[in-house]
């Protein structure tokens, strides 16, 4: 399996819920559109908040890497 | 030489620190003194009531002078620079100010233009004129839709919005309006708000009342001549009336100084509430970069957490193990109408678990409102 390549990546491990996902609110508000976003984050409320969030906005999720104690969900901004 | 202890910022933390400091340390060893810009201290949680018509603007601020111990200098004045490498401080009218610690108690700011529309078309209650304008408009409301909201995270008293539109459905109701009145809850999360197991409380509540719940709309724009919210999402609202928290932002003296975050929040340790990399300057409440709630509560418990950790530096020994640690407690309460409420209490590794709503609660919020004068900012409790 080949790691999709990213342009951005957020370690959101130190925040927790909500602050994971607003991180990555924050970074699609501030990206073109097509732009690759990591985000890290330990939070499990992000499991479920992060994908959800990317489903009603419009995004893709490209992939959750699980990383030992932490995920790493990959998002691609909507053209 | 006493110590130079300033003390930056006249809300909850900032007061309550600098009285704590002073009783803690006497004259021959400390100096404090407090710097904040308007001279007053302002009952910030009054603001809802005031919006709703419960409470008076005049019960809501007092001078600063008169919550402060004699032994404390007040400076009224603007700061204008932190020189946190050299340990200066700069205010608008004194000049340079040096200190042997500084406490950063500056709170949170409102960003009302990050937001296009958003200052000419909404209202909130999140300041005295704010609450004042929606007071007047809500006393004129006739029916229509009432979009209430948040427009920014973080933002301050993480429960104030539910609460506003839980007594809102109230006052409507008392007004004889809301059957005519639409009142749409605008969450940016997936749930009412951040606390999960309160959210699971609230929601029924909403239910119950009336109250739509619409989750994840975090609001880019408004269209103030059309009276429309549009969300990142891609979704848009009507409204007549839009009561949204404004986008906050860390004090502007923080960030001119180059030592916050992108948001101007301070880069803090959650257990000593040191700023990173500044062994002599410390940040409480609404100024830190912490991952809880923005709540004078939070405030109340940080304070003597940095009192014992300035006091054993000036004494020369090591701090209490356990008093020179903070360990995230916050306790609020969460008015849910109808006179209940319930109460929040968390740190940082236990979320809370709410009891159900009650009139007890609703009771003990109301005393502490009445008794905030005369406790918290003194630290009598």
């Amino acid at each position: 399996m080949t790691t999709p390549s990213v342009e951005r990546e957020i370690d959101a491990r130190s925040s927790f819920c909500p602050g994971p996902l607003m991180e990555l609110i924050r970074a699609i508000r501030e990206s073109d559109p097509g732009t690759t976003i990591a985000v890290l984050s330990k939070d499990p409320g992000s499991r479920t908040d992060i994908p959800a969030w990317t489903a009603k906005a419009g995004h893709e999720l490209v992939a959750v890497e699980e990383q030992g104690d932490h995920a790493r969900f990959i998002v691609r901004k909507a053209s | 030489m006493p110590a130079e202890i300033v003390v930056l910022g006249g809300g909850v933390g900032g007061t309550l620190t600098a009285n704590l400091l002073a009783k803690a340390l006497p004259r021959s060893e400390a100096r404090v003194r407090l710097v904040d810009a308007t001279g007053r201290h302002v009952y910030q949680p009054g603001w809802l009531y005031q919006a709703l018509d419960q409470a008076d603007s005049r019960w809501l601020s007092k001078d600063l002078r008169r919550l402060l111990r004699d032994d404390i200098e007040l400076v009224v004045d603007t700061a204008r620079g932190i020189d946190a490498e050299h340990k200066r401080l700069f205010l608008e009218r004194a000049g340079q100010v040096e200190y042997d610690y500084l406490v950063v108690a500056t709170g949170a700011r409102l960003d009302r233009a990050a937001i296009p529309g958003l200052a000419e078309a909404t209202h909130d209650f999140y300041s005295g004129h704010g609450a004042q304008r929606l007071r007047e408009a809500l006393r004129t409301f006739d029916g229509g839709t009432i979009a209430v909201g948040v427009a920014g995270m973080p933002y301050k008293c993480p429960p104030a919005p539910v609460e506003f539109a839980l007594l809102l459905d109230e006052y409507l109701r008392k007004r004889g309006v809301r059957d005519r009145t639409r009142i749409r809850f605008l969450s940016p999360l997936n749930r009412a708000f951040t606390i999960e197991s309160a959210s699971k409380l609230v929601e029924p509540v909403f239910a119950r009342q009336g109250i739509e719940l619409h989750t994840f709309v975090n609001i880019e724009k408004v269209d103030a001549p059309d009276r429309k919210l549009f969300s990142l999402e891609g979704e848009e609202f009507e409204f007549d009336l839009a009561v949204l928290v404004p986008p906050h932002t860390g004090a502007q003296v923080v960030l001119d100084a180059g030592i916050g975050d992108r948001g101007g929040w301070l880069p803090t340790d959650p257990e000593t509430l040191r700023v990173k990399g500044y062994p002599d300057l410390f940040a409480i409440g609404d100024a830190t970069d912490l991952p809880i709630s923005k709540s004078g509560s939070t405030a109340h418990f940080e304070a003597p957490v940095i009192v014992e950790q300035i006091a054993a530096r000036v004494e020369g020994r090591d701090p209490d193990p356990v008093k020179s640690r903070y360990k995230g407690k916050v306790t609020c309460f969460l008015e849910v109408g109808g006179r209940k409420a319930t109460m929040l209490v968390f740190d940082y590794e236990h979320p809370p678990d709410p009891p159900k709503p009650s009139v007890v609660w609703h009771a003990a919020k109301w005393a502490f409102n009445r008794a905030y004068w005369f406790t918290v900012p003194k630290g009598r409790i």
